[in-house]
């Protein structure tokens, strides 16, 4: 278990201030936030490259917050891999372990664990410059889990690769995280991969922390303006799949391809659901007749809540079509949206 | 395509540049004859200059490496308030006037000075010793080791370091298997500067040791005495043997093996 307590870190230009959090052993826990929120500065300061100008650390019953960091059982993982240049694959994944009492037989049967584990076997023998991003985060991760770390620090670990890496690497996160015994901490800003990795999560906003709780909690109850702004995606809901189709409240709506997960969350942009006084005949594949439960004039747009059943979506329309479409709490209307609009994880 | 007459311009410059930094440099080197050489070679006293000229600045660039690295380190890694002022201070031996260096280090190493007089009583003695032309060469080369290595670790990006010390590695360790066999290339350059920067001063070590003599005074004391043609041979022999310990250093370095 990581406790920290009223933990203050001032630098030049930036500080964090009486930051407290209670992360479970084994937890996966999020931070998210803005730029410069102060995310990295937590991560640092919790591994002890950053010294803590007031206030405690624990981890487990072990005050740590005066420890050096090669003392604290804390691995991080940057959102540029940062690995030794001058070393190869191999020579990185095993730097820790100099550095650690650990047998040859204990040594050398741990890395082909990890060699195997994150599909790293291959490329042992070549330095990391040529490698892929996906590989190098892999091999960074390797490295970082060598030496048993009992935290786990991950600084945008995704943010850096290419979309196709970076669904295989959240996946092994996910696999590692199952594996060890370490707690993972996570810096992310993208909601789907806080979604489909984290338990508890925490945003953080100029160095403070505004709402701690599970990623649906913050999600859908917003303890803040800024949570809810930050937030943003307004159409989420939990879902059960099966095969293209999800059932959402009693709702079924088709999906563009069938999910690996059985069970999990969908969300639709505001912009992307279309309003019509007809059922429409489109291409568009979900199509529900509901009523207007209210409408929210943003500026350029209006925000339009449309209750289905029991579910509320809302809908993003122009002025013109507002006027239109005649809209006004209460009325009758019907609501569509294509099935490639959903995000579904 | 025509050039713009801009381009014939730079060009020209470039001629003129050329030949005005090689033109004496072969005039020199070419002007004394093979016997000649060869004489200059078997003067016992020029091989004790030359000898002790790569002695003096091999050890000003040792002294610079050993207390010039931690502290290039220390002015890569933190910012402080005055560091501006501490890099102007490390600065000022490349611009003061040579001479002035002389007289300014002489300065403390007499009798008239607390220092001197300790240096005394320790049995040190700077005036005319190689313990002062070291003293001299150290700090005039030092800076050119310090901005150099300084500049080689400010290059690599101190999250290496961080993840070395998150791994377990204690701040000694990470420094000797992270930093330096990153930065080791712009500490050899920074030794080479400074050993070359050394070996060629000659104002300031002429006011604290004109003896022993070191080459390049042994080359002026040449042309004062017997004129240009006997103080040539001297230098073509300086200036061959640095080139050829600069490239040995270099060679050496460069050749380390590599792992694919």
């Amino acid at each position: 278990m990581i406790t920290i307590e009223d933990l203050t870190v001032r630098l030049p230009g930036f500080s964090l201030r009486d930051i407290n959090l209670r992360i479970e052993e084994h937890d996966f826990f999020i931070l998210m936030g803005p730029t410069g929120a102060g995310k990295t500065v937590l991560l640092e300061a919790l591994a002890g490259l950053i010294p803590a100008t007031a206030g405690k650390i624990f981890i487990g019953k072990k005050d740590i917050t005066r420890l050096p960091p090669e003392k604290r059982d804390v691995s991080i993982v940057y959102q540029d891999f940062a690995l030794f240049p001058h070393l190869t694959v191999r020579e990185n994944i095993t730097y820790g372990l100099h550095f650690h009492k650990i047998g040859t037989a204990e040594s050398k049967k741990r890395l082909s664990c990890m060699l195997e584990l994150l599909n790293l076997s291959h490329l042992q023998k070549r330095v990391p410059t040529n490698l892929s991003g996906g590989e190098k985060q892999r091999v960074s991760l390797a490295r970082a889990l060598m030496v048993n770390p009992k935290v786990l620090l991950l600084d945008e670990p995704l943010s850096s690769l290419d979309p196709g890496f970076r669904e295989e690497v959240r996946n092994m996160i996910k696999k590692l995280h199952k594996d060890s015994r370490a707690t993972f901490l996570m810096v992310t800003h993208d909601f789907a991969e806080a979604l489909s990795l984290a338990g508890k999560a925490a945003i953080l906003n100029r160095g403070m922390v505004e709402q701690i709780g599970s990623i649906e909690e913050i999600f859908q109850r917003p303890s803040s303006a800024f949570v809810a702004d930050f937030v943003g995606m307004k159409n989420l809901f939990s879902a059960e799949f099966r095969g293209t189709k999800t059932c959402i409240d009693g709702l079924e709506i088709e999906l563009e391809r069938e999910p690996a997960n059985s069970h999990g969350y969908i969300a639709i942009r505001p912009e992307d659901i279309v309003l019509s006084r007809e059922i429409l005949h489109s291409s568009m594949r979900n199509s529900f007749s509901g009523t207007v439960a209210g409408v929210v004039d943003q500026g350029f747009y209006y925000e339009v809540k449309v209750r289905v059943g029991k579910t509320v979506f809302n809908s993003l329309i122009t002025k013109s079509s507002l006027v239109e479409l005649a809209i006004c709490e209460g009325s009758d209307i019907f609501l569509s949206f294509k099935a490639t609009a959903i995000h579904n994880f | 395509m025509k050039k713009e007459p801009f381009f014939w311009v730079t060009v020209s410059c470039g001629f003129v540049i050329g030949a005005f930094i090689l033109l004496p440099l072969i005039e020199m080197m070419t002007a004394p004859s093979a016997s000649m050489l060869k004489k200059t070679i078997q003067d016992k006293e020029v091989v004790k200059s030359i000898w002790l000229s790569i002695y003096t600045a091999g050890s000003a660039a040792s002294i610079s490496f050993v207390v010039g690295t931690p502290f290039a380190y220390l002015l890569a890694r933190t910012d402080f308030r005055g560091k501006r002022l501490v890099e102007g201070i490390i600065d000022l031996p490349i611009v003061i006037p040579h001479p002035v260096v002389g007289i300014a280090i002489l300065s403390v190493a007499g009798r008239g000075h607390w220092l001197g007089r300790l240096f005394e009583e320790l049995g040190i003695r700077i005036m005319g010793s190689v313990t002062g032309i070291i003293a001299v060469l150290t700090f005039v080369g030092l800076p050119f080791y310090i901005n150099a290595a300084k500049s080689g670790f400010e290059s690599i990006s101190p999250r290496l370091e961080k993840v070395s010390r998150s791994l377990g590695a204690s701040v000694v360790s990470t420094f000797c298997r992270i930093t330096v066999p990153l930065a080791w290339r712009s500490m050899l350059v920074g030794i080479i500067m400074c050993s070359a920067r050394a070996i060629s001063e000659f104002g300031a070590v002429v006011i604290v040791a004109y003896h022993p003599m070191i080459a390049p005074v042994m080359i002026y004391e040449r042309f004062e005495a017997y004129g240009l043609k006997y103080s040539q041979p001297v230098a073509v022999w300086l200036v061959f043997i640095c080139l050829a310990l600069f490239l040995i250093l270099r060679v050496l370095t460069l050749r380390r093996p590599r792992q694919a």
